[in-house]
């Protein structure tokens, strides 16, 4: 790996590198997915795939929020920045993801009112310097981002303020978890759980997947050594046939989660009844929805909005790729209409989306290859 | 959006327990602490934050070693920009370059 010299251990790297090998029965092959994007990035980025043996296969998972937005929330989004006197506020991560029309940043060059915020309190900040106008915040994330936009409600309600709302398309981990391993073209050994995510939430709700499924899953940190370590752990499990909840992570992730959290998510968001997930469909109860006593601050309730939903390309191999059946070079688009720069399908649109993450690292890299020998 | 960035707690807004100031990548910016209630924070302390919130304390150790993966992943520039609020926030750059 080429960057292992660059770490705070190069020997642990090598020696994690090595029980890999040493625990990985030869004569199977293991698919274990890492659920969540940043995950997928760091795998990408550290080249982790040069060190593992070739019978271990990381599958991606869906943990990047971007990536399973449909369409059609971020044209509702659209459509409500469009009436009069409305500024549609998002993380820059957003800024590019497109809609049926063009992306966020398209619809500002054609004179939409759209700011790019770090927090969800900056549009809190936003509509206060805007008081004629109406701050929508587009809000977006697993269980990672949902306790701000909460406390943001919070604090929007406690100070009163009448001209900001939060268009909400949070969505939970476990029922995507759970919708991939019911698909029935899936087959996992296991999974390399959510770091952050799991900061909030902890390690109980996984309970399941160790005792129902009979899939250990191990709850992994983002440097190199991190997920090394959490595929140790893995293939321990494997070998001794054990199914359990482990934490690699507990540096940062408590076993209970984040109790503060937690109770404000509740206090202030309920499970809506289904959500479309790009890629994976309708999954029921895996999206919050703003409740009741914050309908005020609910662009859904404060708002018309239209409830566009717009198909994914037919071509584009999404959900293929999602469950881990395809690669994502194995999908029709792939660096030909889907690209980074005009991504097509959903896992194509963040730097945390499988597609993008294997186009940035592995396909740059192999096309410069056949440059360079074609030339030579 | 998903991955934290390290910052180091400044000063506790003496009239907001929630507010404090935090050193970030050498500049200071506003970071809520409302979602650490449990485990109050103290000056000197290493927060993860996530969107303008802190999300759990840390080791300095830890701090430094994100800092690095962060930077490895080519999210430091971003985590700056984003850190500095897109011009809403009032950062002050503490090494005065």
């Amino acid at each position: 790996m080429k960057y292992v010299d660059e770490f705070r251990d190069p020997e642990l790297i090598t020696r994690a590198a090595d029980e890999i090998r040493r625990l990985a029965d030869p004569n199977r092959h293991y698919r274990l997915m890492e659920v969540c994007g940043g995950h997928t990035h760091a795998i990408y980025r550290f080249g982790l795939k040069d060190v593992l043996p070739p019978n271990i296969e990381l599958i991606h998972g869906p943990g990047c929020p971007v990536c399973v937005l449909p369409m059609g929330r971020i044209d509702d989004g659209l459509s409500i920045a469009m009436q009069p006197d409305v500024i549609f506020a998002a993380f820059g991560d957003m800024m590019r993801v497109p809609g049926t029309h063009g992306n966020p940043l398209e619809h500002k060059a054609r004179g939409m009112d759209v700011r790019i915020v770090y927090s969800p309190t900056d549009a809190i900040k936003l509509a206060k310097m805007n008081p004629q106008k109406h701050v929508m915040f587009f809000a977006i994330g697993f269980e990672t981002t949902a306790p701000s936009t909460a406390l943001t409600l919070q604090r929007a309600k406690a100070e009163g303020i009448h001209n900001f709302s939060i268009f909400c398309n949070h969505v939970t981990i476990i029922p995507a978890i759970r919708a991939i391993l019911d698909s029935p073209d899936m087959r996992l050994d296991g999974f390399i759980g959510p770091g952050h995510v799991s900061t909030v939430i902890g390690c109980r709700p996984y309970e399941w997947i160790a005792k129902n499924e009979r899939k250990p899953i191990v709850v992994c940190g983002f440097e190199p050594l991190d997920l090394l370590q959490s595929i140790v752990m893995l293939l321990t499990q494997l070998q001794k046939d054990e199914a359990k909840v482990e934490n690699q992570y507990k540096r940062v992730v408590p076993w209970e989660g984040n109790r503060a959290a937690l109770k404000a998510m509740a206090e202030t968001f309920q499970l809506r009844p289904y959500f479309e997930w790009r890629g994976l469909g309708f999954i029921s109860q895996s999206a919050l929805r703003i409740r009741e006593e914050y309908a005020e601050w609910d662009s859904e309730q404060r708002f018309h909005v239209p409830g566009i939903r717009v198909t994914d390309p037919k071509a584009a191999q999404c959900g293929e790729v999602l469950k881990g059946v395809l690669k994502p070079a194995q999908c029709k688009l792939f660096g030909k209409e889907c690209t980074p720069e005009n991504p097509v399908g959903a896992l194509m649109v963040s730097s945390e989306g499988s597609c993008a993450a294997y186009y940035n690292y592995e396909h740059r890299k192999a096309n410069l290859v056949t440059t360079i020998s074609a030339s030579a | 959006m998903c991955l934290a960035i390290p910052g180091k707690i400044v000063e506790i807004a003496p009239d907001n327990p929630n507010s404090a100031l935090v050193d970030v990548v050498g500049m200071r910016r506003r970071v809520d602490l409302g979602l650490l209630e449990d485990d109050r924070p103290v000056p000197g302390d290493w927060v993860l934050i996530h969107v303008g919130f802190a999300m759990s304390k840390i080791s300095e150790v830890d701090a430094l070693e994100q800092m690095r993966t962060l930077e490895m992943l080519g999210e430091c520039e971003a985590a700056v920009q984003e850190v500095r609020g897109y011009g809403l926030e009032e950062t002050e750059d503490k090494q005065a370059s």
